[in-house]
């Protein structure tokens, strides 16, 4: 090893304890011995579990139309449970030989959705706003029906996956111009206005969702003249975009000052009024820089929208929960909750995805 | 009716007046009883140590700072508190900034254009077209597409000054467009202020450069302590400086 010829020829490349899977391993688990004990209880930890989870989850388990009795005697997950109950799980109570309607307007709701994220077609600019409008619309006719000989269908039926991305969709949505406004008015320079932001925004960030949603439903209707009464649904749905609005304010904010002095100068110097050099050149960098914290928070808006059940809404979660509240597949829960998990894990997933994605994309040419 | 002839007619008057201006920062008092006349064509050369109120003066012609007493007239409109009057003079007077302070999300191209289509609501393809010509003038078509943070220091700001010039201002203000420049892209930049000058435009400049003040500089204002301490044609200023502090401050500066 100290032959110095032999060491000439090792010169050529990088030694081998730093390359390949050798050098792999040395840099990401063995680096000190630290990381060694981690990365040896991580091994233990995944070969202990592992096996017995695909076990369960695999193996073992029970698909399709099987009984309840048979999943009984199994050792393994019981997804049959999920076949029998899917329907239930993913459109609630809405009527069951209807079910094709909420599954075309969610198909119709995602692929707005999903399409209004695809680049390519963001140069079709207003087009895609006609699209919602129709599509919006057309959602409207399947869920609520009433015209076209379609039966009609009140709202306090609707329930599982459709409930929860719609209240998550117009959540965000609303929300999200909402807060630009707060963040705005809370860094204004007119005092009247700027109080006001302030004071909502604490207010509403002081207060759990579950209590705005609690009064939204319950304290709310008290103060209506009698004879007026607003739908659950659109009590919720405003409930949620007013909290939103105020948690998005706070992250705008921060987007807002990390703009530095200068473009706020150098647009004034130009003679650029306040809305148009707030969205020609600072709202632009400020919301740029304010996509991780804000994908941040429409994830866990999204996630929140669970919490509707607390006044009678049964969202994708309840649909769930309730799916195993059958006394057949009482023991089935774990298997009900993992579904449930999943789903929600998907439209997560994309977000973060996306939003990372985004901001490459953005930030192509303007840096060094 | 008045307004609209008024507008119409070239006005005669001074291009800026500062008459008895006062500006404090809480109990500091930045500016002291400024009286500056700029006429048309004029090329003002403001200097003075850091902290003399300078860059505050001239960021006071539009409005980026608010004065507090005095009056300030720009091209025959007085700057009040009025939205409209002080959006029409920012029209009029383009800036240059120490940190060039262009818009990073947006294209050399992009940049130049906005003012013009949104403020002057001139067509887009003119706009275009005007901005190509300014980009020319500032020697650096080529890099119309990049974006501000792919360009050196020396061409930011000579996009910075064209950004400026393609609002067709009356008046062009410079706030030491050369102190955040590596020394060899000083010249680059000089090089389009003068030739600015030469053209007539009317300019008020803060800066160091001393070299550029004597090549294009009709009047010389030294500010101390929020005071124009003196002011002269460029000859008698560098000559035979009146004021011992002017005297000081030239022989710091100029020493090596």
């Amino acid at each position: 090893m100290t032959d110095t010829t032999e060491k000439h020829e090792d010169w050529s490349r990088p030694p081998a304890t730093e390359v390949g899977i050798i050098g792999w391993l040395r840099k990401n688990l063995f680096s000190n011995w630290f990381n060694s004990i981690l990365s040896l209880l991580a091994i233990y930890l995944i070969i202990t579990t592992v096996p017995g989870m695909v076990e369960w989850a695999l193996i073992n388990s029970v698909w399709g139309d099987k009984s309840p009795e048979i999943c009984r005697e199994a050792k393994g997950a019981c997804w049959a449970f999920i076949y029998e109950k899917h329907r239930f799980i993913f459109f609630g109570v809405y009527p069951y030989e209807q079910h094709w309607r909420p599954l075309v307007a969610m198909i119709i709701f995602l692929t707005l959705i999903f399409g209004s994220c695809v680049k390519p077609l963001w140069k079709l600019g207003w087009w895609i706003a006609v699209a919602w409008a129709v599509g919006l619309v057309m959602v409207g006719i399947l869920m609520w029906g009433g015209v076209f000989g379609l039966k009609y269908v009140d709202q306090n039926q609707w329930g599982g996956l459709p409930l929860t991305l719609f209240l998550a969709t117009f959540g965000t949505v609303f929300a999200f111009p909402l807060g630009i406004l707060l963040a705005l008015g809370r860094r204004s320079r007119m005092p009247a206005i700027r109080s006001l932001s302030v004071a909502y925004i604490e207010l509403i960030r002081g207060v759990p969702l579950i209590s705005i949603l609690f009064m939204a439903s319950v304290m709310f209707p008290l103060f209506l003249p009698a004879g007026i009464s607003i739908d659950t649904l659109l009590r919720a749905q405003v409930g949620i975009i007013l909290f939103g609005a105020a948690y998005g304010a706070e992250i705008i904010r921060a987007g807002l000052q990390a703009i530095p002095r200068g473009q706020y100068e150098a647009a004034d110097a130009m003679g650029l009024s306040y809305w148009q050099s707030m969205r020609k050149i600072i709202l632009p960098q400020a919301l740029r820089i304010t996509i991780p914290p804000m994908v941040n928070g429409f994830i866990g808006g999204f996630k929140d929208t669970s919490l509707v059940v607390i006044i009678g809404l049964f969202d994708l979660l309840m649909t769930s929960r309730v799916a195993f509240q059958d006394i057949n597949w009482r023991p089935f829960f774990v298997e009900g909750y993992l579904f449930c998990a999943a789903i929600y894990f998907c439209f997560c997933f994309f977000m973060s995805r996306y939003s990372q994605w985004l901001e490459k994309d953005l930030a192509k040419g303007q840096n060094h | 009716m008045a307004n609209a002839q008024e507008a119409a007619a070239p006005n005669l008057g001074p291009a800026v007046e500062l008459r008895h201006l006062h500006k404090w920062y809480g109990e500091f008092h930045v500016l002291k009883d400024i009286n500056l006349t700029v006429r048309h064509g004029e090329r003002v050369v403001v200097c003075g140590p850091s902290g003399s109120g300078k860059s505050t003066m001239i960021r006071c012609i539009n409005r980026l700072e608010e004065h507090q007493r005095g009056h300030l007239f720009v091209d025959g409109l007085e700057l009040t508190n009025d939205l409209k009057q002080i959006e029409a003079i920012r029209k009029e007077v383009g800036m240059v900034f120490q940190h060039f302070n262009l818009f990073p999300h947006m294209t050399v191209l992009e940049n130049l254009i906005l003012g013009p289509t949104w403020v002057r609501k001139v067509p887009r393809g003119e706009a275009i077209e005007t901005a190509m010509m300014y980009l020319e003038r500032v020697k650096i078509p080529e890099q119309a597409q990049k974006y501000p943070g792919q360009l050196s220091g020396g061409q930011q700001q000579r996009v910075a000054i064209a950004r400026s010039l393609c609002m067709k201002p009356k008046i062009m203000l410079f706030d030491e467009p050369t102190s955040a420049l590596d020394p060899e892209m000083i010249k680059e930049v000089l090089d389009v202020m003068v030739e600015l000058a030469e053209e007539g435009m009317t300019m008020v400049c803060v800066t160091h450069e001393m070299g550029f003040a004597r090549t294009v500089g009709d009047t010389m204002v030294f500010m101390d302590e929020g005071e124009i301490v003196e002011m002269e044609a460029p000859e008698e200023f560098f000559s035979n400086p009146k004021n011992e502090r002017t005297k000081l401050f030239l022989s710091q500066i100029l020493s090596h």
